[in-house]
């Protein structure tokens, strides 16, 4: 059941000059799946109308605890940066469709710049399960690679570089880790980034969902403006997806 | 509590005036988890056409200061899937459930309302003749006096409930067309459709939708959208549904001030899901406040 709830700051983190992390709380989270999204309503930003998706980075249930991954992209997000300890944040949540999760099989969880958010709380799910990970992470360059640690608890974590300042040079499929096997593919981040490792997984044969990010308005499937083009037409980002099967889309060529 | 009921013709009675914007609710199912869909006056669902339609590429929507504007362009299943599929999981819904209907030609808006008139649960349809969103039809019929008389008579012969007909802003005249719809047959009129608009990615140098252009909503036409509403009221007699930019209950009794009988929430469902309820509590205590025993004693002062 979507809720809207009023959150509470509890951090506010820099990881970089245009990323960062808020930690949120709530009393009562509803129950929250990999790879759904919530989307935030923005206060004292005159010039953003309409709430911001933004994927789950993290989830302690328990504590009331949500985390959220946010680059600075536009005036609503550099508004979201400037929240402060005991600020409230309206949110509507969970939204969306979730990652599957195997029962068995190695895992690659591929992802490039901001796109990383929702991998984290995917790669915990999965080593709760007893299923090993790789964590590939692109990323422009060495002030740009993040939360190494945080990965590196669930996961193997392995970096690529555009300038080869750090991990190896290049983009995640060209990364060598690829020439090992992996049974299942995950991938979150810019369009070409997950077209490319979509590329990789038909031509190996590799079960692949992606995570798109497509502009909406609503986020709960009433405004039909986030859709992607599919096998079965126009689907809806926020309530088909947001993540999506390769096989289901029309990636193949 | 205060009298909120509103009878808009042709057996057509609101527990409240607030309906919602076709188009901006779903079906209605979709914020099911947020309000009780059987507080609200009415929810009016998207735009249905004869056939399926996929709608227009992505992107479809550009966000714009306080608005919004989209370029949807009708994507639906058809009336057949909606007859067949959606109106059994809304029928018992104990509200007003009006279908938009919109064609591409006087042939296909008949045989739509003529399937929709076969629902005993749906007590009218809004007759869509100012969707900007589509090359054929639509807004071509909403801006021309004799097109919009010309389907809506047309539609008036073969549907038998309350047939409301939403206008285009985009005219020179509206209180003409509205006045042309009601000669030909409408019970009521709803206004404003969206405004054509645009808006332009500078560093792709491109335009941001893949239309060009698309329609403008939200809280920047609310002032548009109310001067035409007490245009519209002053002309006709057949009552005037109010809509555009309506974000807040404040927004909602300057429609019912100005002279609509009723109003619709559109985009303001997106940014607060429960906005309409928090809409009819706001008219209900403006009401009690200023001492008023009904809504309708407000309608139309101005």
């Amino acid at each position: 059941m979507k809720k809207i709830i009023d959150f509470t700051i509890r951090k506010n983190y820099s990881l970089n000059e245009d990323t960062f992390i808020l930690v949120l709380h709530a009393p009562e989270l509803p129950e929250i799946k990999v790879g759904q999204f919530v989307n935030v309503k923005v206060e004292n930003s005159p010039l953003t109308f309409l709430r911001r998706p933004i994927s789950v980075h993290d989830v302690e249930p328990e504590k009331g605890l949500l985390y959220l991954l946010i680059k600075k992209n536009g005036k609503g997000t550099v508004q979201l940066s400037m929240l402060r300890e005991g600020d409230k944040l309206n949110i509507i949540l969970p939204l969306g469709n979730s990652f599957s999760i195997p029962s068995n099989g190695r895992c690659l969880l591929v992802g490039g710049g901001v796109g990383i958010a929702p991998l984290l709380y995917l790669s915990k799910q999965l080593k709760a399960k007893g299923l090993s990970s790789v964590v590939l992470i692109g990323a422009r360059n060495k002030n740009h690679v993040i939360l190494q640690e945080e990965y590196g608890k669930y996961a193997e974590v392995y970096y690529t570089t555009e300038d080869g300042s750090y991990g190896e040079k290049g983009f995640p499929t060209q990364h060598s880790i690829l020439s090992e096997h992996f049974d299942h593919i995950y991938c979150c981040g810019p369009e070409p980034m997950m077209r490319a490792v979509a590329r990789y997984a038909y031509s190996n044969k590799i079960d692949c969902e992606v995570s798109l990010e497509n502009m909406m308005a609503c986020g709960i499937g009433a405004c039909l403006c986030c859709v992607n083009e599919t096998q079965e037409g126009h689907k809806c980002v926020c309530v088909d997806g947001p993540i999506f099967n390769i096989n289901d889309l029309k990636w193949q060529n | 509590m205060a009298e909120l009921n509103i009878n808009l013709n042709r057996g057509l009675q609101l527990k409240n005036p607030v309906l919602t914007a076709s188009g901006t609710f779903g079906y209605g199912v979709e914020f099911q988890d947020f309000i009780n869909l059987e507080d609200l006056g009415g929810f009016i669902v998207k735009g249905t056409t004869l056939k399926h339609r996929e709608g227009n590429p992505y992107p479809r929507m550009a966000e714009t200061p306080s608005g919004m504007l989209n370029a949807v362009g009708l994507q639906n299943k058809g009336v057949d899937y909606f007859v067949g599929h959606i109106y059994p999981q809304i029928k018992d819904i104990q509200t007003n459930i009006l279908v938009n209907v919109s064609g591409s030609c006087v042939a296909d808006y008949v045989a739509t309302a003529e399937k929709i008139n076969e629902l005993s649960n749906i007590p009218g349809i809004e007759l869509n003749i100012s969707c900007p969103n589509v090359k054929e039809g639509g807004m071509a019929f909403g801006t021309s006096c004799i097109s919009a008389a010309e389907v809506v008579s047309a539609v008036r012969k073969v549907y038998h409930k309350h047939l409301m007909v939403k206008l285009s802003p985009n005219v020179t005249h509206i209180q003409e067309i509205a006045l042309a719809v009601e000669a030909a047959g409408a019970d009521s009129v709803s206004l404003i459709n969206t405004l054509l608009g645009m808006a332009i990615n500078i560093q792709k140098r491109k335009p941001i939708l893949s239309t060009i252009t698309g329609g403008l909503s939200g809280a920047c036409v609310k002032p548009v959208a109310l001067r035409m509403v007490w245009q519209v009221a002053q002309a006709v007699k057949i009552p005037v549904v109010g809509l555009g930019g309506i974000m807040s209950a404040t927004d909602a009794i300057e429609f019912l001030l100005a002279g609509a009988s009723a109003i619709q929430i559109g985009t303001a469902n997106f940014i607060d899901p429960t906005i309409t309820i928090k809409v009819i509590e706001g008219i209900n205590s403006y009401l009690n406040e200023n001492g008023f025993q009904s809504v309708q004693e407000i309608i139309g002062v101005i």
